[in-house]
């Protein structure tokens, strides 16, 4: 493959371009519950293969601020972290802060998720939640009791994407709003530092 | 005509009584109620001080010099002098089955385990139900009431801090050991709660050290934790709890 990779990377390229002229034009097939656990299988096996490669800090965080933009709807989940500021933010500070938001969200959980290297996490169930899919999976973790980790999962990106972790209960976008509004507070509501200060930790 | 009911047959009837209190329980509560927050803040100030200045280099400390199978050792036997007040409570509770599931637990680990050296039960599959007073007061339908941090002790709710009076002036081993093996026992209780400091570091220093306002992030994680452990699990599932959030919702009222 290493010998190929120009012509890998065209033909995938290639791929991808018609498939999304193939796909692009028809609507987002409805979401299942088969879908939402098949997602969050892909989600829990790229997971395990990352704390399971024996990769340095550096590069885990790298792979998953990749998983992170793949499988979960980033615009999402940071534009209900800013809360009432995203209202009134322009356009190009929202496309900023969406990209720190990743970079800083991914760091963030990925150092919690290191903890998990010598563990895995299981899918055990799916089921719908309101207009939503919700999947249940368990953590197991060396020396501690197995504890619960729910995704749910929507399709109204117009791709099937998670949008929320929620781990023994603590839920990721309840803990990020408190935590980007406090930021903002901080910063007297100014987006633009804020932006400036999650790209410089 | 006199009726004589026999005890055996009043006992189910207790035993209903007490489930159907738990059927009735607290409702769910929801959202943050902190109307002591200047308090609770001033309070969260001072643990945090002595985080950094004692507890966490103490845990450090702990878990460089203590290798970390002893340090495992010394946390079960912690954890096997905590069982009489989770059989108790879990009594307390109705809950019949955890109650007995724990006091096999004892038994298991106080022999088998080298009087609780070895957590035996754990690696047999007796799963361990921890519980306390708190939660006896919730099963029996007392309400959350206003968020407190407590000193030393940390997040915790009104109904929580009564808890755990409770259960610090009511343990069954408090006639139990007297003198040296009072202190031991406080001993192993401390060193176990290093233990968790140390172990946990990462996600600990996190909250306190690295977020933006640590003492709402603290509140937050307890309450909806809490929530979570006392809703037996179930919590997140329903959908009228606080843990669903539909992002798309927000977004849609731009």
């Amino acid at each position: 493959m290493a010998s190929n990779t120009f012509l890998s990377r065209r033909a995938f390229v290639g791929a991808g371009f018609a498939a999304a002229a193939a796909f692009g034009a028809l609507p987002a097939a409805a979401l299942n519950v088969d879908q939402a656990r098949a997602l969050i299988d892909k989600v829990v096996a790229d997971i395990n293969g990352v704390i399971g490669s024996g990769q340095s800090e550096a590069q885990m965080l790298g792979s998953f601020e990749k998983l992170f933009a793949r499988y979960a709807d980033v615009p999402t989940i940071a534009r209900s972290a800013l809360g009432a500021a995203a209202r009134s933010a322009s356009s190009a500070q929202m496309a900023a802060f969406t990209k720190a938001f990743q970079r800083y969200i991914s760091r963030k959980y990925g150092r919690r998720f290191r903890e998990f290297i010598g563990g895995r996490i299981e899918v055990n169930d799916a089921k719908p939640l309101k207009s939503y899919y919700e999947v249940i999976s368990t953590a197991y973790l060396k020396g501690e009791s197995p504890f619960e980790v729910r995704w749910h999962v929507g399709d109204k990106s117009g791709k099937n994407l998670f949008f929320n972790i929620i781990i023994e209960g603590v839920n990721m976008l309840a803990s990020e709003r408190a935590e980007i509004g406090a930021m903002l507070d901080k910063r007297k509501g100014d987006i633009d530092a804020l932006v400036a200060d999650l790209n410089a930790t | 005509m006199t009726v004589k009911i026999p005890l055996i047959r009043v006992l189910p009837l207790v035993v209903a009584g007490a489930l159907l209190a738990g059927c009735a329980a607290a409702p769910a509560s929801q959202g943050v109620n902190d109307p002591l927050e200047p308090m609770n803040r001033a309070v969260h100030g001072v643990n945090k001080g002595l985080d950094r200045a004692v507890v966490r280099p103490a845990s450090k400390a702990y878990a460089a010099v203590v290798p970390e199978p002893l340090r495992q050792g010394v946390s079960n036997v912690a954890d096997v002098l905590e069982l009489p007040g989770d059989i108790a409570n879990g009594l307390l509770q109705g809950r019949i089955d955890r109650a007995a599931t724990n006091t096999l637990r004892l038994a298991a680990n106080l022999t088998l385990g080298l009087g609780g050296l070895l957590d035996f039960a754990s690696a047999a599959g007796m799963p361990e139900y921890k519980t306390d007073f708190g939660e006896t007061l919730a099963v029996w339908g007392v309400g959350e009431g206003p968020y407190v941090e407590l000193p030393l002790a940390g997040p915790s709710t009104a109904r929580d801090a009564v808890g755990t009076v409770v259960d610090l002036a009511m343990n069954p081993l408090n006639g139990l050991f007297e003198g040296d093996d009072r202190t031991a026992a406080m001993g192993v209780a401390v060193l176990s709660r290093l233990n968790d400091r140390a172990r946990y570091s990462g996600t600990i220093d996190s909250i306190l050290y690295e977020s933006a306002d640590s003492y709402v992030q603290a509140r937050l994680l307890y309450l909806q934790n809490r929530r979570f452990a006392l809703g037996g699990g179930d919590a997140a599932g329903d959908e009228g709890g606080d843990a669903f959030i539909d992002p798309y919702e927000d977004s849609n009222g731009q």
